[in-house]
């Protein structure tokens, strides 16, 4: 498999970029929900805010990686069957996607650096307050992230239904293509290869 | 010429002779000094038993009346917005105004109204009060001292106290669980007012 993407089909980077931030965004929802409702003497009480702010300052990262590698590399054209309404509601949707991420990712950092102190990745570098000490600052924030990190589990959601759609009622490569896979073989050509002779 | 010794000067030589001869004397209506920020509300907290939390409300505005004759007369009354909680630390705080705590979107004010005030030294009392936390009111008393009183170089009289009490959190309806340790909570209030 080539590294770029090309007209016709994703690249390594580009697929590499697509699965990892799915599964990060989703383990990061997911332990965002189980982590806000942790007791006092819960062992995750503190685990579980470290590891979230640790993972979503490394996706903010990769994110800008894979911002910056989608004008290196653009992604492959649409399938030629898909129809102009398909076209604009998936371009829409995959930005709308960037947006809420870079919105809750931001957000999230926002709250944790409002009092001025700065967050921790792991053990391996720490990221400083941007904002200093704003009164008030964590409550706002909180707010955003929480609306931002819903509204990308529901368009991710949908998202994922959409490619399934195409996969299973319009029978294109839409889902093939973002899973590495080379397109359909098709079952008929245009002069058919059966040799009668 | 005299008319004018008689309407206007004796008189107001009066009033000064009258307001320097009680320029002494504590009574009155007293403001807390907001603007200045000569005043504070803080609490104190143990930390698992092992340390001691101290955070504040930056947000508050209060008034006492001091009756200098009767000093059990006087009167003190604050109002706390609960949203001002500080504890120096963004998600502790954010977490203290959420309905684990003080739950400050349904209760954004907390309040004191002294009910009762016992002399129990020359510059100490108990003063004892309804203070309404979290939706609930119970009374409570707390023990004050007179740090001083006087003019100020500005023009102005102030007069300054501490108080302080310890709460048990759930009497408040506040039950989150933070340990033994931690079941109770001291309040210290510091602050200055400005006669008006």
């Amino acid at each position: 498999m080539k590294l770029r993407n090309d007209p016709q089909r994703f690249g390594a980077i580009a697929l590499l970029f697509h699965w990892l931030v799915a599964l990060a965004v989703i383990g990061l929802f997911a332990l965002g929900f189980y982590m806000v409702d942790l007791g006092y003497y819960d062992p995750w009480y503190r685990k579980g805010p470290d590891l979230h702010r640790s993972i979503g300052i490394l996706l903010f990262i990769a994110m800008l990686l894979r911002l910056a590698w989608r004008f290196i590399s653009p992604p492959p054209a649409p399938l030629p069957t898909h129809k102009p309404w398909e076209k604009i509601s998936a371009h829409l949707t995959h930005w709308a996607l960037y947006l809420l991420l870079f919105v809750a990712m931001i957000s999230g950092y926002l709250i944790s650096s409002a009092d001025g102190s700065s967050v921790d990745v792991f053990n391996w570098f720490a990221v400083p307050s941007v904002s200093g000490h704003q009164t008030g600052l964590e409550d706002t924030a909180g707010l955003i992230h929480y609306w931002a990190t819903w509204a990308v589990i529901g368009l991710a959601g949908l998202h994922a239904l959409a490619a399934v759609k195409h996969h299973l009622f319009d029978r294109d490569d839409t889902l093939r293509r973002i899973l590495g896979l080379a397109p359909r073989p098709t079952t008929h050509t245009p002069n058919n290869t059966h040799n009668l002779s | 010429m005299l008319t004018l010794l008689k309407k206007v000067t004796i008189p107001a030589l009066a009033l000064l002779l009258s307001s320097m001869a009680f320029a002494d004397q504590p009574g009155g209506t007293y403001k807390f000094d907001t603007k200045g920020t000569h005043q504070f509300v803080m609490f104190k907290i143990s930390h698992l038993g092992y340390s001691w939390l101290y955070g504040q409300f930056n947000d508050f505005t209060g008034d006492f009346t001091v009756d200098a004759e009767n000093p059990e007369n006087s009167q003190v009354n604050a109002t706390i917005q609960t949203a001002s909680v500080d504890s120096n630390h963004a998600e502790r705080d954010k977490h203290l105004r959420g309905d684990d705590f003080l739950d400050v979107d349904e209760y954004p004010t907390a309040t004191f109204k002294s009910t009762n005030i016992e002399k129990t030294g020359e510059k100490t009392a108990k003063i004892t009060g309804d203070f309404t936390l979290h939706g609930v009111t119970k009374p409570v008393t707390l023990d004050a001292k007179l740090i001083g009183y006087g003019d100020d170089p500005w023009g102005g009289y102030r007069m300054g106290l501490e108080a302080s009490t310890t709460l048990t959190l759930s009497d408040f309806g506040i039950t989150k669980d933070l340990g033994p340790a931690s079941e109770t909570v001291d309040i210290i209030i510091s602050v200055e007012g400005i006669r008006q």
